[in-house]
């Protein structure tokens, strides 16, 4: 699907001859430095994990593991509370995320598949929520959340992650649903099909792959999240795993490194594992959201 | 037909739930945040009206001529950063290695999806450890001073965004006509001058939408700076946001971290309107 322009760089316009890679070795190197330097913190966020305490202050820093202390990994489960901040994470994540997808379709079908006298007026209010930061809203919430007995519940999370995420997959949608083919859905209803059918059985089919990639996007929005847990979760123990985080690292971090890193390995694993899984749809999909946004 | 997609029960079901949702959550929230600064107090110590008192506050405070400045530096040191090192990037993916370039882009986005509180905790701890080996110039508490912690954030916020404007700026890259490109090099433009000249002028419009965007969201720069200096020392590393977070919560005082809220919101979107006013105009002269 991309083209791939084609503009002679020095280095590339000696074709041809036995040595001609030894003029194209400056280039590949900087290539190795540039992939080595996006990729190897992460490496050395496992690698640490997996240290002796006393690595931290003898062995280089760089240096690969001695022996392999899985138990860090433990330690950071039970003592760093890692299950827990888990748990409140998923159980607001996945909830959050289904509610963002089903609402935000919905809504970009209704307003640019329906097209009535105000859907242009309606767009344009989601999208003031993207260009606005989300501080300006955050002490209206609270004191929301506060009077409604919402803090400390995975609902004000869900609500907070919903509503904001919703700008985001509407225009994200819409503009999928722009590129429709107009016929396919007249088709469909001179044939009889009610506008609830059209959407669950014409609409929905097409736009499936662009509902995984936004869903995607809000996956990484939400898991990353630090602003709300931290504002809406006051209790320690309702902390989801980045707020958690924080906290652990704040208060063991200097004393206790292996598991310190065992829990920051945790809280990047399943960013880090989905992405390794669904590259290509995630890289489209915050590109994509970043230039409509 | 038009009676089925006109029937506005059914626009209801679709947009209804969605945009109360929205309205409750996200608008509502902004307006009220509006009606906030001209009160001070909390919901627990009660509220009492003070007229534009926080405003008047508002200027006669170090602090926030601190936060809005260290803010604007770091958003122009950064978002320098993230668009020329994403635009060489970009251009070493779509120029130098071409259709192999897929493994590279895919590995230089990684450190994107990371959470950045986790990134932060590392760097800090990479902090912590790395002065006991370091060169006798690099032994320093790097991120226990104002000076150095600044550096330190920024290279954070370049490293963990570049590959994501490398992506975006590649995106537009690929959209240039190969046919423009031939023609360049038949009149005898070549490597740099080629880029210099024909590519990089025709990529404008897209460089502009992410020095936009990456200025945007390095002003509301909140996780990374609150994990690995939590603003200090002092008040040394706080951006506005921060300060108002800190002035909120810290200290319960809504109606001026309502009114630094605001003044954040104003120049996000007074960069937003600059920049569009610059590329107009620069369109406009060519």
């Amino acid at each position: 699907m991309q083209r791939s322009a084609s503009l002679p760089l020095p280095g590339k316009t000696h074709p041809g001859g036995r040595l001609a890679w030894l003029s194209r070795l400056p280039m590949i190197l900087l290539v190795l430095l540039v992939v080595f330097v996006a990729v190897y913190p992460v490496v050395w966020i496992f690698l640490s994990s997996l240290k002796g305490a006393d690595e931290f202050s003898s062995a280089p820093m760089w240096a690969l593991p001695q022996a392999l202390h899985w138990e860090n990994y433990a330690r950071a489960w039970t003592e760093g509370n890692m299950s827990r901040y888990f748990v409140n994470s998923v159980l607001s994540v996945i909830p959050a995320l289904a509610l963002v997808i089903v609402l935000g379709t919905m809504a970009a079908f209704g307003l640019e598949i329906m097209r009535w006298r105000l859907s242009g007026a309606v767009s344009i209010l989601f999208l003031a929520g993207i260009m606005v930061p989300v501080q300006i809203a955050l002490l209206p919430l609270f004191t929301m959340f506060f009077r409604l007995h919402l803090l400390d519940t995975r609902l004000a999370l869900i609500l907070a992650y919903t509503a904001f995420g919703l700008p985001l997959v509407v225009f994200f949608l819409a503009g999928y649903f722009k590129t429709f083919a107009r016929e396919v859905i007249e088709a469909a209803i001179v044939d009889g099909a009610s506008i609830y059918q059209v959407f669950t059985k014409v609409a929905l089919p097409m736009t499936m792959n662009a509902i995984v990639t936004v869903a995607l996007v809000q996956f990484f929005f939400m898991w990353n999240d630090l602003l709300f847990s931290l504002t809406f979760m006051q209790n320690p123990e309702m902390r989801t795993v980045q707020s958690g985080l924080l906290a652990f690292t704040g208060q063991y971090g200097q004393r206790e490194w292996g598991p310190t890193f065992a829990s920051i390995a945790l809280a990047v694993a399943p960013t880090v594992l989905v992405y390794l899984l669904l590259n290509q749809m995630v890289m489209k999909g915050m590109a994509a959201g970043a230039v409509k946004g | 037909m038009e009676r089925t997609l006109r029937d506005w029960r059914a626009v209801l079901v679709f947009v209804g739930p969605a945009l109360l949702l929205y309205a409750l959550v996200v608008l509502v929230p902004i307006l009220w945040s509006l009606g906030y600064t001209v009160y001070e107090g909390s919901p627990i110590a009660g509220f009492k009206f003070v007229g534009l008192d926080n405003y008047v506050r508002l200027a006669q405070d170090p602090t926030f001529w601190k936060a809005l400045w260290f803010g604007t530096k770091y958003a122009l040191f950064v978002s320098a950063g993230q668009v020329i090192l994403g635009l060489a990037l970009a251009l070493l993916y779509a120029f130098y290695l071409r259709k192999s370039s897929v493994l590279v882009r895919t590995l230089v986005f990684l450190p994107v999806v990371l959470p950045t509180v986790a990134v932060a905790q590392m760097f800090a701890k990479l902090f912590a450890i790395a002065p006991q080996y370091g060169l006798d110039g690099a032994v320093q508490a790097w991120l226990g001073q104002g000076s150095t912690a600044f550096w330190v954030i920024g290279v954070m916020d370049i490293w963990k965004a570049m590959g994501f404007y490398a992506i975006l700026l590649y995106t537009g890259l690929v959209d240039i006509p190969e046919e423009t490109i031939e023609a360049a090099r038949l009149d005898g433009a070549q490597g740099w001058t080629l880029a210099r000249f024909v590519v990089l002028p025709l990529l404008a419009p897209i460089t502009v939408a992410s020095l936009i965007f990456s200025l945007n969201g390095t002003l509301k720069v909140f996780d990374s700076i609150m994990a690995l200096t939590g603003g200090g020392p002092g008040t040394a590393t706080t951006p506005l946001t921060l300060y108002m977070y800190k002035t909120s919560f810290s200290y319960g005082e809504y109606g001026y971290g309502s009114t630094l809220a605001l003044t954040l919101a104003l120049q996000c979107l007074l960069v937003t309107l600059l920049i569009f006013w610059r590329a107009r105009r620069g369109a406009s002269r060519e």
